[in-house]
C-alpha cells in the first residue's frame, strides 16, 4: 500500500465522528477529493479533523465561520463535494 | 496460526475495564479513578467523538426550577410513557438520583443554561406532567442546544485529571472469560497498528451506546454498530427487548437525519407520489401532526403499497416551499441549512425527501439497576454474570421499557453509569485478585482476529453484507411490522448470517485496517439484527415503538414481559420488575395522551 493510500485510510478514521451528519460530510469528502489536495489542503484538512464535534458541525454546517482562512478554506472544499443521488 | 509462530502477546491488569467512552463509560470511569482504583478505557475513536455528543435535547431531573415538580411524578411519566414495560424499581431509583445526577455534572462543569434567578432552566418536553398525568410540566436541563457536548468534554476533563487511563482507537473485539462464564477482560486491538492487547480486569464494563447502523435510514453516527451487544451474545448472554427500536417519522430519506416536527408544526405537510396529502386519510383530524407512530406506519404503508416517491419509490415528500422563503428562513432556518447540504435541495422551493429514521435502542444487555449484567440461571430471572457490568444504550435496566421519553436517555447513562461503578467498587473489595485467563481463551480470540491477516477466499465483502443487512431490517422490521413481513425478514437475517463464513476482506495491513474493523462491526450488527428481527416477529402485540398492524392492542395478560434473545436459546421471557424500591406500583393503564 502506498504512503498516499495509506493516507486516505488513515483520514476516513479520523472522520468516524460521533454526529451521522459529520460522517457523511466528511466521509464524502475523503471519498471524492483527498487524493487531490496539495499538501496545504492536507495541513488544514488535518487541522479542521482536530475540532470537536460541535465545532466542526457549525462550521460544515455554516453556522459559524472560522477566522482563519485556511478552515474557511477547506470548509468550503467539504460543502461544495456534492453527494451521489 | 500454529502455536508455534504465535507473537508473544502484550497484557495489561486493571481494576476495571471499560468498553465505550460515552457518556456512560466516562461516568463510570470517574467514580472509579476517584475511587482510586486503576480503569482502563478502550474506545474505538477519540473519547469525545462518541455519539453522547450528538444528544441536543438535555437531561430530565425533578428540579422543579420552573414550576412544581417532584421526582415521583417523573417516575409516574417514564413508566406510562415505556408502556408499562419498563421496571418499576430501576425508574424509580433513577428518578430518586435524577437531581444529584444533575448537580454533579454542574461540579464538573457542565454549562448548564440559567433562569434569571440563576438557577439551572429547564424546558418542556413530550411526556412530561405534573401530577401524575396533569398539567405540562418543564422537567429538562440544558445546556444550550449542545448538552450532550458539554457533558462528554467535561466528563473527559475530569477523567484526565483523575488520571483515567485511555486506549484510544482500540476496538474490542470479545470478552474473555473463565471457566464458568465469569468476565476476566477482554481482548482489544490497536486500530494504529494491529496489535494486539489482552486487558485483564477484575471487572468490566460494557458501555458501547446504541445500533442505529442495523437499520438503512438512522439518525445514529456510523460507529453505532452495536458492539457491547454483540460481544455479550457471543458470551452467551441474551439481549433483551430489542424489538422496541425507537423511530422518527421524518428522517433526510436515504441519509437519516432528522427534520424536526417543527417543519409540519411550521404548516409543512407530506404527500405520495401522486401528489396526495397523504395524511388526510391516516389521521382526518390531526392530519400532518399526528403522534410520531402515525405519522411513521402512514408513511411506510405508502411507500409499501407503490405511492412512494423517487425513481425506486422508497420515501414520501414533505412540502414546505408553499410557506414561503422567509417563513423558512426565520423559522426553520436549521432544517434549510441541512437540506442545501445534503441534499443540494432549498425546502424553500422543491420539498424534501423523507422516511422514518431509526433513533434509539430501548433493549440491550439486561442488567439489574446496580448495573450488574444478569441473565436467567434454571429457574432465577436475573442471576448476575461475575464480573461484568453494562449501563447507558447498550445495556436494558430496563428504564425505557417500549418507548423513551425525551431527556431520559443522558439521564439513563449518567445514573446508571455511576450506579455501575458505585457497585464495581463495593465488588472489588470482596474480589480482590485477577484471576487466570486460560490460554485456549485469549487463543480463539486471537485467531479470529488473524483470519484477516491473509487473504480470503470467501466472496462476501462487508460492504455488500452490511447494505443487504440494513436493507432486509428497514424493509421488515421498521415501523410496518405484521407477521408475514416479519417472517420473511427472519429467514433473510438468517440468510444472512450465514453468509458471514464467506467473509473476505481485501486490506490485509496492520496500519489503520479500517477493513477489518468494519468486517468485527459488522459480526456486531448482525448478531443485534437477528435478536431484534426474532424478538419483533415473537411479540404479539403493539406496545410502545413495537407496533403490529395484525395485533393492534397491548396485551397485558400475555406480554408484560421482557423479551430475552441468545443464540444458544433463541427465545425466553422473564417478568416485568413491577415493584418499585418505596412507593406503590403504578398499575398499566391505556397510554393515552
Amino acid at each position: 500500500m502506498s504512503d498516499e493510500s495509506c493516507k486516505v485510510v488513515d483520514y476516513r478514521w479520523q472522520c468516524r465522528r460521533g454526529m451521522l451528519e459529520l460522517d457523511l460530510l466528511l466521509n464524502n469528502f475523503v471519498e471524492k477529493k483527498a487524493s487531490t489536495l496539495t499538501d496545504q489542503q492536507k495541513q488544514s484538512f488535518e487541522l479542521l479533523l482536530s475540532y470537536p464535534d460541535q465545532t466542526l458541525l457549525d462550521l460544515l454546517l455554516g453556522n459559524t465561520v472560522s477566522s482563519d482562512a485556511v478552515i474557511s478554506e477547506i470548509v468550503e472544499q467539504i460543502q461544495n463535494t456534492p453527494f451521489d443521488r | 496460526m500454529s502455536e508455534s509462530n504465535r507473537q508473544p502477546i502484550e497484557r495489561r491488569q486493571f481494576d476495571t475495564l471499560i468498553i465505550g467512552a460515552g457518556g456512560g463509560g466516562l461516568r463510570a470511569s470517574l467514580q472509579l479513578a476517584e475511587a482510586d482504583l486503576s480503569v482502563a478505557v478502550v474506545s474505538k475513536v477519540f473519547p469525545t467523538r462518541s455519539h453522547t455528543v450528538a444528544a441536543q435535547g438535555g437531561m430530565n431531573a425533578a428540579l422543579a426550577n420552573v414550576g412544581p415538580d417532584n421526582w415521583h411524578w417523573h417516575m409516574f411519566d417514564t413508566v406510562k410513557g415505556s408502556d408499562y414495560l419498563g421496571d418499576q424499581d430501576a425508574i424509580e431509583y433513577m428518578c430518586r438520583t435524577a437531581p444529584k445526577a444533575v448537580y454533579e455534572l454542574e461540579h464538573f462543569g457542565v454549562p448548564f443554561s440559567r433562569l434569571d434567578n440563576g438557577k439551572i432552566y429547564q424546558r418542556a418536553f413530550g411526556g412530561q406532567s405534573q401530577n401524575f398525568g396533569g398539567d405540562q410540566a418543564a422537567r429538562t436541563c440544558a445546556a444550550a442546544d449542545r448538552t450532550g457536548h458539554a457533558i462528554l468534554h467535561s466528563l473527559y476533563q475530569q477523567n484526565i485529571r483523575a488520571k483515567t487511563h485511555f486506549f484510544d482507537e482500540y476496538f474490542a473485539v470479545d470478552l474473555l472469560q473463565g471457566d464458568e462464564g465469569q468476565v476476566l477482560g477482554a481482548l482489544v486491538f490497536n486500530i494504529n497498528d494491529g496489535s494486539i492487547i489482552v486487558i485483564e480486569a477484575r471487572t468490566t464494563l460494557i458501555a458501547t451506546g446504541g445500533a442505529g447502523q442495523i437499520f438503512k435510514t438512522t439518525t445514529n453516527a456510523l460507529i453505532n454498530t452495536g458492539d457491547g451487544m454483540g460481544m455479550a451474545m457471543r458470551a452467551g448472554i441474551p439481549l433483551q427487548d430489542m424489538e422496541f427500536y425507537q423511530f422518527h417519522p421524518t428522517g433526510i430519506a436515504g441519509r437519516g437525519m432528522l427534520i424536526t416536527e417543527g417543519a409540519r408544526g411550521e404548516g409543512g405537510y407530506l404527500v405520495n407520489a401522486d401528489g396526495e396529502r397523504m395524511m388526510e386519510r391516516y389521521a382526518p383530524k390531526a392530519k400532518d401532526l399526528a403522534s410520531r407512530d402515525v405519522v411513521s406506519r402512514a408513511i411506510a404503508i405508502e411507500v409499501r403499497e407503490g405511492r412512494g416517491c423517487g425513481p425506486k419509490k422508497d420515501h414520501v415528500m414533505l412540502k414546505l416551499d408553499h410557506l414561503g422563503e422567509e417563513v423558512i428562513q426565520k423559522r426553520l432556518p436549521g432544517i434549510r441549512q441541512t437540506c442545501i447540504t445534503f441534499l443540494g435541495i432549498d425546502p424553500a422551493e422543491a420539498p424534501i425527501p423523507v422516511f422514518p429514521t431509526a433513533h434509539y435502542t430501548m433493549g440491550g444487555i439486561p442488567t439489574n439497576r446496580h448495573g450488574q449484567v444478569v441473565v436467567p440461571v434454571k429457574d432465577t430471572p436475573e442471576e448476575p454474570v461475575a464480573g461484568l457490568y453494562a449501563a447507558g444504550e447498550c445495556a436494558c435496566v430496563s428504564v425505557h421499557g417500549g418507548n423513551r421519553l425525551g431527556g431520559n436517555s443522558l439521564l439513563d447513562i449518567l445514573v446508571f453509569g455511576r450506579a455501575a461503578a458505585n457497585h464495581i467498587i463495593e465488588y472489588l473489595k470482596e474480589n480482590k485478585y485477577h484471576q487466570q485467563i486460560d490460554d485456549a481463551a485469549i487463543n480463539k480470540v486471537v485467531d479470529k482476529v488473524r483470519r484477516y491477516d491473509k487473504p480470503g477466499t470467501g466472496k462476501e465483502t462487508v460492504a455488500g453484507l452490511r447494505d443487504e443487512l440494513k436493507q432486509v431490517m428497514e424493509e421488515h422490521c421498521s415501523v410496518f411490522r405484521n407477521k408475514e413481513i416479519l417472517n420473511q425478514g427472519v429467514d433473510k437475517i438468517e440468510r444472512l448470517a450465514e453468509r458471514m463464513k464467506d467473509l473476505s476482506i481485501d486490506d490485509q495491513s496492520y496500519t489503520f485496517n479500517t477493513a477489518k474493523v468494519e468486517a468485527f462491526e459488522l459480526e456486531n450488527l448482525m448478531a443485534v439484527a437477528l435478536a431484534t428481527i426474532h424478538s419483533a416477529n415473537a411479540r404479539e402485540e403493539s406496545r410502545g415503538a413495537h407496533s403490529r398492524t395484525d395485533f393492534t392492542e397491548r396485551d397485558d395478560i400475555a406480554w408484560m414481559r421482557h423479551s430475552l434473545y441468545s443464540f444458544e436459546n433463541g427465545l425466553d421471557y422473564k417478568p416485568v420488575r413491577t415493584k418499585p424500591i418505596s412507593v406503590e406500583s403504578f398499575p398499566p393503564k391505556p397510554r393515552v395522551y
